[in-house]
């Protein structure tokens, strides 16, 4: 068919013609404007958490990336509010929306690291290093100031040399551990968020 | 909470107080917004502050910072004044018929008791009146600190009638009498018609078929009398019928997404998990402790459920702590427990720090400078320390406090340790929420670099110590030796493992427990926390369920998760039924009678107990009823709670000559930081939190800091026009221990309150969340911020009487502009 200029810039094959519908090189375009964007999240992976922040508990749906095969490391992607609880109903606060931030987070500590008395900087040291390190910090302190019994012959068996502080953005589970193993060493400075 | 988030739709009045939900728990908030959408919930807000809680408010009424004993007891005057309480409730459910015994006093602001050497009560005097002992023994009552057991003890005298003038009924009506609805206005700086619209409307919720909720959150627990502001809180409840009701209840609303659970999981120093007394030193056997701890039955009628199986609980946790170390034949290794020699607090442990009595501290997720009080000595106090060690996934006011602005880091000998931990999305575990209810999360995504589980480190801890003590020997390694520690991986304890070991386990069998009721004292049980057994028995991790349904249409969804204790959704619901076991309102069905079983919620109460034998409601009190005024046993500064003014203050005490809190502790040095009057800081400053940020760490989280960047302060525009500050112009705020400098905002959100014979004041509203280590690298060489801006430079180094909770809120400050 010939083709004036005019039709070929409209890009109708018959005047008239619009946008959605054959082509002049017969493509039919009408499929191709109804489909919907695929969304980012349709081959991540769903994985149920909660939120962090505060204590309402919002429930979350964390998406994620990676197909799981050997080599290939997940990464977040999205994370938005869970519509079936019965608490959040999906909805979310700024805190809330914002957690792929919290969880990817370029300040995060990425290794061990020491300060020596005095030092001015931090050095990297590793794991290994730093729990010797905290092991001998916590034993030293523990004998140095334990007392079995005290002045009026009380057996009270406590260490007085050091406080475990914190706890409340840690799981009940991270938390019953931390207790555990605090009262077993025998300490009685023992403490988290709830007292302020 | 008593009752949970998804509840308050069903309430008819909600006041609001101490707190800001429409801006810092939203998405929970939005229940109380849904029931006035569907059945016209009012909602009552009454704060220093006027905001977006108030804005949506069908009432708001300003308070000044620390009043809230005197609100809350204008309350109960008008109450009782007005015959606004719900008799058959007060009657049924409460110790209102309780007789108190003739050696209780009251004058001046002082209860009987008071040693003013010692700053602190003998409490003995603050009991019933008791009757002959039962048949077989005479039980004794529980212990306060300190005090020695009566032994001349029985049940409680009652007279039924309220009438008697030693009934609580009539001495809580006496001791009340003094908070008129002007004296209110005076102390509070509310305007008295606000005041008695207030008392009004929430008097309304008296009867059986309205039901009121009171929520809260550290704008009440913020002072020295904050146990006593909740107390009155929760007797204004127990008079107008609330409490154990859908729709009722004391609501705290907590701060961080695992606080509740890790309370229960007693990371506190003076209890074991599930609210388990520590022992003190005095209790050398387990058997002094069971006759002095728990709590006595004071009523036949009282079931005292927590009090008659203490022991069953605890030695059941001393098992589940050390297996086979804890035998019949060593007390269950009770010995092994530390004692505390007295408060072992927050503030008490930065004391001893600052005295350089600690050696180091471990701050597991905390932050320590900025959270104060007086970050200046909170610094200090860190500065003695022979060593700190931060678990936490990014830098903080304590990780960096070494090299903080203003300190100089050759000066400070204090060796720290960084170890990077994992973030919550980094792995499983459950977070129990406000509401008690315990969600299990799943882990979604990987740890980055060399970042560890929180875990792993206290694993490998333990692994080092054990090892060493072997090796080399140290001082009294046996209960290091027997900790129960039997993990698949040691060095990294799994958390499905800890929260089935957390359920317990009947040893005989081996098999999870459903219930805490077949807990036993003979060492054949095992729990990691009497409270949240039942939540992952041999049926499965039942926080890990999400059912949706919701059949009584009451908010319970029984299926999603599981809340503590055994599922149940409110609280001391057997209170929601008359004494033949009828809701007080159909329509609003905690628990009711069907003439075989309890139905509805599950039943706080036993099961198949039938109404007519009357049993107590209040299942885990000595008295089984809810407590009007409280015994000596349970409070250091008063059975009932009385106003004071704050440690700061612009007003002199108006009801008596007790100027403030008798019975604080004051720590070494602390007095001295304190304003003595006004003068000087004529301003009352409070600190608050806002949507866009949670606490320090959001400072890392560029989204929100974009939203909300910049530390500011509130004041009022007659505050403003007095001293020359422009809205958005450079303030300083100082107070008697440091100075912020920020931004002015300048509102008529803030109201000037006349109180007193007619002294105006002012106050300041300070916002919480920005500090030196906010958005700075781990291990980064960027410049620590130099701005002043944490509001904890200018809060009081003192706390609560009983729980040294610090007094955050209601101090003083002067506010001038900024040169720069």
């Amino acid at each position: 068919m010939d083709l004036t200029r005019r039709q070929f810039l409209t890009g109708s094959a018959v005047a008239g013609g619009g946008a959605v519908g054959l082509t002049k090189f017969g493509f039919d375009m009408a499929p191709a404007y109804a489909q919907v964007p695929s969304l980012k999240i349709l081959r991540a992976t769903e994985t149920r958490t909660l939120c962090p922040y505060c204590a309402v508990g919002c429930s979350m749906i964390a998406y994620s990336m990676g197909d799981k095969s050997l080599n290939v490391t997940q990464s977040l992607i999205h994370i938005e509010g869970d519509p079936d609880s019965p608490i959040n109903g999906g909805t979310l606060c700024p805190k809330g929306a914002s957690t792929l931030q919290m969880a990817l987070n370029g300040n995060r500590g990425e290794y061990p690291m020491y300060r020596a008395a005095g030092a001015t900087e931090w050095t990297r040291i590793s794991w290994d290093d730093a729990m010797d390190r905290m092991a001998t910090f916590v034993k030293t302190a523990r004998d140095n100031h334990f007392t079995e019994k005290d002045e009026a012959g009380n057996t009270v068996n406590r260490q007085t040399g050091f406080a475990f502080l914190g706890g409340a953005t840690i799981s009940n589970e991270e938390g019953y551990l931390t207790a555990k193993l605090m009262r077993g060493l025998g300490t009685v400075y023992l403490e988290q968020q709830a007292r302020v | 909470m008593t009752n949970h988030w998804r509840d308050f739709k069903n309430s008819d009045v909600i006041l609001v107080i101490g707190a800001n939900p429409a801006e810092n728990h939203p998405c929970g908030w939005k229940w109380a917004q849904v029931g006035r959408d569907e059945h016209g919930t009012k909602i009552i807000h009454v704060d220093p502050r006027f905001t977006r809680t108030s804005a949506i408010a069908d009432l708001y009424a300003p308070i000044r910072a620390g009043t809230d004993t005197a609100f809350f007891g204008g309350l109960i005057s008008y109450i009782l004044e007005n015959k606004l309480y719900h008799e058959d409730y007060v009657k049924l459910h409460t110790n209102a018929s309780f007789l108190v015994s003739e050696s209780y006093t009251f004058d001046d602001g002082l209860f009987s008791g008071y040693d003013a050497a010692k700053r602190a009560y003998t409490t003995t005097s603050w009991d019933y009146e008791r009757e002959a002992p039962p048949v077989g023994g005479s039980p004794a009552p529980g212990l306060a600190q300190g005090t020695a057991p009566d032994p001349s003890t029985a049940f409680a005298k009652v007279d039924p009638t309220l009438q008697h003038p030693r009934s609580v009924f009539q001495i809580m009506k006496a001791h009340y009498s003094r908070y008129t609805p002007d004296m209110v206005s005076k102390i509070t700086g509310m305007p008295v018609e606000k005041f008695v619209e207030i008392a009004k409307l929430m008097g309304s919720t008296g009867v059986a078929e309205k039901v009121g909720s009171i929520v809260y959150a550290v704008g009440l627990t913020h002072h020295t009398s904050g146990v006593q502001i909740i107390r009155a809180l929760g007797m204004v409840q127990l008079l107008l019928g609330n409490v154990g009701r859908p729709g009722g209840g004391v609501n705290a609303e907590r701060g961080h997404a695992n606080i509740q659970g890790n309370t229960d999981n007693a990371i506190s120093w003076e209890v074991l998990p599930g609210y388990l007394a520590i022992p003190r030193p005095g209790m050398e056997t387990l058997n002094d402790y069971v006759g002095r701890v728990p709590a006595k039955q004071l009523r036949s009628t009282s079931i005292n459920y927590f009090g008659a199986n203490y022991k069953k609980f605890l030695i059941s946790t001393l098992k589940g702590f050390y297996g086979d170390g804890a035998k019949a034949d060593n007390d269950f290794a009770y010995s092994w427990v530390p004692k505390p020699a007295g408060n072992s607090s927050w503030l008490t442990v930065h004391d001893e720090a600052r005295s350089g009595r600690l050696d180091g501290i471990i701050y597991g997720g905390f932050h320590g400078v900025a959270v104060g009080p007086d970050s200046n000595r909170m610094a200090e106090s860190l500065s003695k320390l022979k060593w700190l060690v931060i678990m936490d996934p990014l830098p903080t006011t304590g990780s960096e406090f070494w090299h903080a602005p203003g300190i100089d880091a050759a000066e400070v000998a204090t060796e720290v340790l960084f170890l990077p931990t994992t973030h919550w999305i980094e792995k499983d575990g459950s977070f129990t929420n406000s509401g008690r209810w315990a969600q299990w999360k799943y882990k979604a995504t990987h740890a980055p670099a060399e970042v560890r589980d929180d875990n792993w480190i206290l694993g490998h801890l333990f692994l080092r110590l054990r090892e060493l003590y072997e090796k080399e020997g140290g001082k009294f390694p046996e209960p290091i030796k027997s900790l129960t520690w039997n993990y698949t991986d040691p060095g990294n304890p799994g958390l499905e493992e800890i929260a089935k070991e957390v359920n317990g386990v009947d040893l005989g069998t081996g098999r999870r427990l459903a219930s805490f009721a077949l807990l036993k004292d003979d060492g054949t049980t095992t729990t990691g926390n009497w409270i949240y057994t039942g939540s992952y028995p041999e049926e499965g991790n039942m926080m890990a369920r999400r059912g949706t349904d919701d059949p009584t249409g009451m908010g319970y969804f029984h299926n999603w998760a599981w809340s503590w204790p055994l599922n149940r959704r409110i609280l001391y619901n057997r209170a929601s039924a008359d004494a033949s076991g009828n809701p007080w309102d159909p329509t609003h069905v905690g628990v009711k009678w069907d003439g075989k079983a309890w139905v509805g919620d599950v039943p706080d109460f036993p099961v198949a107990s039938n109404p007519s034998a009357g049993q107590g409601a209040f299942i885990m009190t000595g008295e089984g009823v809810g407590r009007l005024f409280a015994p000596g046993t349970l409070t250091t500064d008063g059975p009932l709670p009385e106003h004071y003014e704050q440690t700061e203050s612009p007003l002199n005490n108006m009801l008596s000559k007790t100027e403030r809190n008798p019975a604080t502790f004051i720590y070494t040095d602390a007095a001295a930081s304190f304003a003595t009057d006004d003068k000087e800081f004529p301003y009352v400053a409070t600190t608050y939190r806002v949507t866009e940020h949670e606490h320090f760490v959001t400072q890392h989280v560029p989204y929100l800091v974009e939203a909300m960047p910049d530390f500011f302060i509130e004041l009022p525009v007659e505050l403003a026009e007095k001293k020359g500050i422009v809205n958005g112009g450079r303030v300083k705020v100082r107070s008697k221990r440091g100075e912020v400098e920020g931004v002015a905002i300048v509102t008529k959100r803030m109201r000037p309150l006349t109180i007193g014979q007619g002294k105006v004041v002012y106050q300041v509203g300070i916002p919480l969340h920005w500090n030196y280590a906010g958005g700075k690298s781990a291990g980064g060489k960027d410049a620590l911020s130099r701005k002043p801006e944490m509001a904890n430079l200018l809060t009081p180094y003192i706390g609560d009487a009983n729980v040294r909770t610090p007094e955050f809120k209601g101090f003083l400050v002067d506010i001038e502009k900024a040169d720069s």
